[in-house]
């Protein structure tokens, strides 16, 4: 939410002043005017008083609901609305206090047009310096999350490439090769052809355009094909889709960090047979993601089994969403699990 | 001349088997595919040369070789490990940097029957030393109890006491032995939670409750689950630096 101006100590203290000096102003004028110094103190006190009422609470309240270009003419209905409602409570508070005072009492009477169009002024004024001032605070807002969101995407485009070509996945990917020439020459292809693949997929991608899950499901596929070749029988990946879901959109390469972490998470912290099970579906215009992998609890250091990958990926979605409520981790009975929500029709309005 | 091949990837224990077909006199015991495994077979066949794989599950490659009493000749074959390559150019006989090809490999060999079998397990002790300070071991201890491996996290240590040529490692369920020195642990450990109290203790910080004055020069810390330490005089004034006090 933008900053409030009432919570800036120098707009306070212009704010004060001003209104200061315009109720002495009015006070002397109607003194001038004749009035005696009481009436023209007290009369000054009321109108400038819930004047400056109004103007506080329109300052407020534009902090939550800020009229957009085409409905201006909203401030100036309600600058309408609040001038006529203080120089009508000003009249009835004054003739309450000056009750049977007659020459005030008909002065004040005649000079309510006036009243009326000061107060309005005053308080199209405020509503001015607030809408500027809101303006100029979202826009900042909003140019620092995209300037956030510009040097995270080089960042991240840049730390997906150090870590597609993580030394150990590729040295090791090189190594399987080298291994399958000797006996397997036609596998050793497949496997050259899959990583040559895997890797232009990942230098091509624009971190910021969307692909279809279809799309994204393909690369994750040439992935997993060259762990499995590493990893032999140990690695087993089941990956489930609802017909769907595969249409949906999903940003680039968001998924292949979360399941590389998976494979680490289950391969490195467990003996045997791993499953890591990736499930996509659909609900409610949102597309999720499920991928899970076993650990063992006695040994995990669950801060550091999180990962780094995991909170890149946290970090990506916030700046194209703005939540934090899109990624969930759990840990239950052996088995990790992290829950990926991507938003579908926010998704579209925020690529146009 | 026995070898064993300790790697997780099958296709890596492949090319080793293929290679050492030049070596008629090198005869492979057995395959291994993590460190437990690699582990047994270590003390079953007492092995002349070792190819072990750095990353592994479990227990890497270095934690592994911690574990055995008398370390064989190793050579390592990884993909990528700056820390480790360092410890291996000072004392492994020879590491192999995945891929590798026949040449190279023939030269490892070479190399391993040039040096003789004592001073090859003697690089290895001094390896380990070294290789301690990789981050890929730094928050962890990996030790053995029994025929069982335990992996004690950093975090979970209350003290280490010395103990003859060993260090006890005091955590919530229990002591386990380590062959290791205290200054190692000294430069092993996070000098941000753990302190040198005495010449024997070295305590974790997040555990001290109290410290009591006992004797003269000499504090007793008091540990959340009532162990009392020894502090000696400059213990105490390294342990008040580091609480700010």
């Amino acid at each position: 939410m933008a900053r409030s101006p009432l919570s800036v100590v120098k707009f306070l203290k212009v704010f004060v002043t001003w209104w200061l000096a315009w109720s002495a102003l009015h006070a002397i004028l109607l003194w001038w005017l004749g009035l005696y110094w009481q009436i023209a103190l007290t009369d000054s006190g009321v109108y400038n008083g819930l004047s400056a009422f109004a103007c506080l609470l329109l300052c407020y309240v534009m902090q939550f609901y800020l009229p957009q270009k085409e409905r201006y003419w909203y401030i100036f209905f309600i600058s309408l609305l609040l001038s006529s409602l203080i120089v009508f409570t000003g009249k009835y508070l004054l003739q309450n206090i000056y009750e049977g005072n007659n020459a005030y009492l008909l002065s004040l009477k005649y000079s309510l047009p006036i009243r009326w169009g000061i107060a309005f002024l005053l308080i199209v004024c405020m509503s001015m310096i607030c809408v500027l001032w809101y303006s100029f605070q979202y826009q900042q807002e909003t140019e620092q999350r995209k300037n956030d969101a510009e040097a995270l995407s080089k960042e991240a485009e840049l730390f997906a490439l150090r870590r597609q070509l993580q030394p150990h996945f590729l040295f090791n990917s090189l190594n399987s090769i080298s291994a399958l020439v000797g006996t397997r020459p036609q596998e050793a292809r497949n496997m050259i052809q899959q990583l040559s693949d895997f890797l232009r997929g990942t230098i091509k991608k624009d971190e910021n355009k969307t692909v279809t899950l279809a799309e994204e499901l393909q690369h994750l596929q040439l992935y997993l094909g060259i762990e499995q070749v590493r990893f032999g029988h140990r690695l087993d990946t089941q990956l489930t889709s609802s017909d769907e879901s595969l249409s949906m959109k999903i940003p680039a390469l968001l998924l292949q960090p979360i399941v590389e972490n998976a494979i680490k998470f289950g391969l490195y912290d467990t003996i045997g047979q791993v499953t890591i099970r990736i499930q996509t579906l659909t609900n409610e215009n949102q597309l999720i993601v499920v991928i899970s992998n076993p650990f063992d609890p006695d040994t995990a250091q669950p801060q550091k089994g999180e990962g780094f990958g995991l909170s890149s990926v946290k970090r990506r979605l916030y700046l194209l969403y703005a939540r934090h409520d899109l990624v969930e981790t759990k840990a239950a009975d052996k088995l990790f699990t992290t829950t990926v929500k991507i938003p579908q029709l926010i998704y579209e309005s925020a690529d146009n | 001349m026995k070898v064993l091949i300790i790697d997780d990837e099958p296709l890596a224990r492949l090319i080793v088997t293929e290679y050492l077909q030049d070596f008629p006199s090198l005869e492979i015991v057995q395959e291994c595919s993590d460190g437990f495994e690699g582990l047994k077979a270590i003390q079953q066949h007492h092995p002349d040369l070792v190819f072990l794989d750095v990353q592994m599950p479990k227990i890497n490659g270095f934690e592994m070789l911690e574990l055995v009493e008398h370390p064989p000749a190793v050579i390592f074959t990884t993909a990528f490990d700056e820390y480790a390559i360092k410890a291996f150019e000072a004392h492994a006989v020879d590491y192999l940097l995945k891929p590798f090809n026949k040449e190279r490999f023939a030269k490892a060999i070479q190399k391993w029957m040039d040096t003789t079998q004592h001073s090859a397990a003697a690089n290895t002790e001094a390896l380990l030393n070294d290789a301690a300070q990789s981050p890929l071991q730094k928050d962890r201890i990996v030790v053995k109890t029994g025929s069982k491996i335990k992996i004690i996290p950093m975090n979970d240590i209350l003290y280490l006491e010395a103990a003859d040529d060993y260090v006890k490692i005091h955590i919530a369920e229990g002591a386990f032995l380590k062959n290791k020195t205290m200054a190692y642990f000294e430069s092993l450990l996070d000098p941000g939670s753990f302190v040198r109290s005495h010449r024997s203790y070295i305590l974790n910080v997040q555990q001290v409750t109290r410290i009591d004055a006992y004797e003269k020069d000499n504090h007793l810390a008091i540990l959340k689950n009532g162990a009392r330490i020894p502090v000696s005089r400059n213990g105490y004034t390294r342990l008040k630096k580091l609480l700010d006090i």
